[in-house]
């Protein structure tokens, strides 16, 4: 409707509002249709209230699939109840006492070719209240796999390796790659209107679960699924600018009320994710990734696919910006909104098409994620919000390619700190030096001294 | 009918229950921090669960229960002082980034598993290990009371006892504000939250005024850690950023910068996701919105209502136009 009203005002950008609008539609149509979907499948929840308590666990292969049949039994006095993991790798029981229980896996029915990763946390020991939801986790390894070594960031390797520092380097390398994509439309968000955006985090986590939608659910093509997601989230960005912060602009909000506005848009997006997919974590692709080794570096294929995206991409925003009329506005108004418009750029137009990019980006970033990471949540995003703050902050709020070196820093630190802590303070680590920056270099790496108040 | 009675008395009985006195209580400090300050304080819920750990560690270390207040005390004034030096000086922004990091950074260290000895880790400290010398202190006699439709042990783990308890500090802290606001003191927070310059072109050392706030707000934070964990467990993940949010929510509904506002918030905000939960478990249809989904659909109620809020209503019920801290 708003391209509509703005028709006569502005014709030659018509036919792109126009289709932009209806992609828009259309994203949500599919967006509403993809999700409903899994939810009718899911399996009967156990809601903890005052009389009961759930205990559930997923177990998961070392690959990340879900370990399918495997026997779990519950115990405590004068109860006990052997339950099966189904197909997502879930196994859930509602209890109506509290106290100590004993969840112990039978190692006999693990899939072929896994094994516990440590035999010390089977049987678990774990405490029961009610109204609450308690949770048994076991790691499983691959019998390949070196005894003792669980493969992944879970514990804190004995010695640094020259091996490990690769892996963990190329890992922290991935990681800084995805994370850019999503940073550097945060950082653009910061720079054109001042707003730290809470929700751009979910914007990721809608990217990963609108693919899942599409080439999961609905079966298609990786490739053309990942471009749809791209464009519908790029589209409920504009309609995010469109529906919300045009009119909170005009209406002259400050920006740490619409920094607590985005909080409240996170809050609502999230849940509205866990409403329609529920809290488990849902894969993109169904069959296990195959594994390529370069030298001492071993990733899934298509992480070494998702890095060669995100180069490609972040090159071509890099020469938006640096080479294209439109992206010296954008720089423009990044740097000075008010003289921007003095000088005849229109900043709406600049900061509606800022939102769009930034969205779609974020949108790549979550699918790219999705498929690296083995799958998709609603709270991915989430958890990666700290990053990315950390990431635009580092390199100095409001540039875009501080934003790029920000995350690939953020990204190393984050892997390279599995090889001396435990995998635990991987993310604390980050924002640790987050703050000590702030303490000696308030503007970040590129950022300019004035920016800072 | 019954129906309805029955909501109410849920809606009741939450709203006096001791999580909603400990929100109240983080709120009120909140409340220093931004509503009379103008400090954008993202981590409350990381004082709340150092206060939490701070209390709950000192007891089972076999401390009396006033040292391990003190000790609850002194960890939210070092985090304050932790968080101040950095960000004080800078633009608000930077607080929220840093202090919803730092947050997270005690959250994150609290569940690690390095840590499983002192705090327990993911699985957090039970109840009955930091409980004991609480209970002790109750003067009440031994068995149940009910009244009006509220039954509650008198003493038990979650009875009247931390009830009173909660409620009796939900009030003080209100009168403390209320007199620390009143001050000399509290018009230059005032003050700053209206025009930093002008305060710092009276004489007064604004960084230094801050920090106070934030201590103090902060210490408040702590206090509410206690009174959340005295009746249920200290876990990490149940005091993250969500709660933070929450606080905010609570705050911001019932009016910041307002003395009885954050304590409105608070009643309000559990009372009525429980009538949102309730209204939607009874009158849509199963098929439509299943019953984990009807409390999905009450927090992203709570996304939108801060949204509402915010936009069209920045004073939140009590609060004032002109004492806006935006």
């Amino acid at each position: 409707m708003t391209a509509h009203s703005e028709k006569l005002s502005r014709t030659p950008t018509l036919r792109q509002r126009a289709i932009v609008a209806v992609l828009a539609l259309a994203g949500a149509l599919t967006l509403l249709g993809a999700t409903a979907m899994p939810a009718l499948g899911a399996e009967a929840p156990c809601l903890a209230d005052v009389s009961n308590a759930c205990i559930q666990g997923t177990v998961k292969m070392s690959t990340g699939a879900p370990a399918v049949g495997v026997d779990i039994t519950v115990e405590t006095t004068n109860f006990s109840k052997v339950l099966t993991t189904d197909k997502a790798g879930k196994w859930v029981i509602s209890v109506t006492t509290a106290g100590k229980y004993s969840v112990k896996l039978d190692p006999a029915t693990l899939p072929s070719g896994q094994r516990l990763a440590s035999t010390s946390a089977n049987p678990a020991s774990i405490t029961v209240t009610l109204h609450a939801n308690s949770g048994a986790v076991f790691k499983l390894e691959s019998t390949s796999a070196p005894a003792g070594s669980s493969g992944t960031s879970s514990t804190a390797g004995s010695g640094i390796t020259w091996d490990r520092f690769l892996q963990q380097a190329a890992s922290g390398l991935r990681l800084g790659l995805l994370l850019a994509l999503a940073a550097i439309g945060l950082s653009l968000i910061y720079g054109t209107t001042g707003l730290s955006n809470f929700a751009h985090a979910e914007q990721v986590t809608m990217g990963g679960l609108i693919a899942y939608g599409l080439a999961n659910v609905l079966g298609w093509n990786l490739i053309l699924a990942t471009i749809a997601t791209v464009v519908i989230t790029a589209a409920t960005g504009w309609t995010q600018d469109a529906l919300i912060w045009k009119p909170l602009r005009k209406r002259g909000l400050g920006v740490n009320q619409l920094m607590i506005v985005t909080i409240g848009l996170s809050i609502a997006l999230q849940y509205t994710f866990q409403y329609f997919v529920g809290a488990g974590t849902v894969r993109i692709q169904q069959d296990n990734p195959a594994v390529i080794s370069i030298g001492a570096v071993t990733l899934t294929l298509q992480s070494y696919v998702a890095m060669g995206i995100a180069v490609i991409v972040i090159v071509l925003a890099g020469l938006f910006l640096l080479k294209t009329r439109v992206g010296r506005a954008t720089r423009a108004v990044s740097d000075n909104p008010a003289l921007a418009a003095a000088s005849g750029i229109d900043v709406d137009r600049i900061i509606r098409l800022v939102w769009t990019i930034s969205a779609g980006l974020a949108g790549l970033s979550g699918v790219m994620l999705g498929l690296v990471l083995n799958g998709i949540n609603w709270q991915t995003g989430m958890q990666l919000l700290l990053l990315l703050f950390a990431a635009v902050t580092l390199g100095g709020l409001g540039t875009a390619f501080g934003a790029l070196a920000g995350s690939l820093i953020i990204g190393m630190v984050v892997e390279l700190t599995n090889l001396v802590l435990p995998g635990d303070f991987k993310y604390a680590t980050a924002l640790v030096i987050l703050i000590l920056l702030l303490l000696v270099r308030p503007q970040g790496i590129f950022g300019r001294k004035e920016r800072v108040g | 009918m019954d129906f309805f009675i029955g909501l109410l008395q849920d809606m009741t009985q939450i709203a006096i229950s001791p999580s909603t006195a400990a929100f109240a209580v983080a709120a009120i400090g909140l409340n220093i921090h931004f509503g009379y300050t103008g400090l954008l304080n993202m981590g409350q819920a990381g004082f709340m669960l150092l206060g939490a750990y701070g209390f709950a560690i000192s007891i089972i270390a076999g401390l009396p229960i006033f040292v391990a207040i003190l000790i609850a005390l002194g960890c939210a004034v070092i985090f304050a002082l932790v968080l101040g030096i950095p960000t004080l000086k800078l633009r608000g922004d930077y607080l929220a980034i840093v202090t919803i990091s730092a947050a997270e950074i005690i959250r994150m260290v609290g569940r690690s598993s390095l840590m499983t000895n002192i705090t327990g880790a993911a699985q957090g400290l039970t109840g009955n290990s930091y409980r004991g010398p609480f209970t002790d202190l109750s003067f009440l006699p031994a068995g149940r009371t009910t009244l009006l439709w509220f039954t509650y042990d008198n003493t038990g783990v979650d009875g009247w006892w931390v009830r009173l308890v909660g409620w009796s500090v939900v009030a003080l802290v209100s009168f403390l504000v209320f007199l620390l606001i009143r001050s000399p003191w509290g018009r230059v927070l005032r003050g700053i939250r209206e025009d930093e310059d002008a305060i710092r072109s009276l004489g007064k050392n604004v960084y230094a005024y801050k920090m106070q706030a934030l201590i103090l707000g902060g210490s408040i934070g702590a206090i509410a850690g206690i009174i959340y964990v005295l009746p249920s467990t200290v876990q990490p993940d149940s005091m993250g950023r969500s709660m933070t949010f929450f606080i905010w929510t609570a705050l911001l509904l019932g009016g910041a910068a307002s003395i009885f506002g954050p304590v409105l918030g608070a009643v309000i905000f559990f009372a009525v996701r429980i009538l949102v939960k309730g209204l939607a478990g009874q009158f849509i249809p199963e098929s439509i919105m299943n019953s984990q989904q009807t409390e999905q659909f009450s927090w992203i109620l709570v996304g939108v209502a801060l949204m509402l809020l915010v936009i069209f209503r920045p004073q939140g019920i009590l609060g004032n136009k002109r004492e806006l801290s935006f």
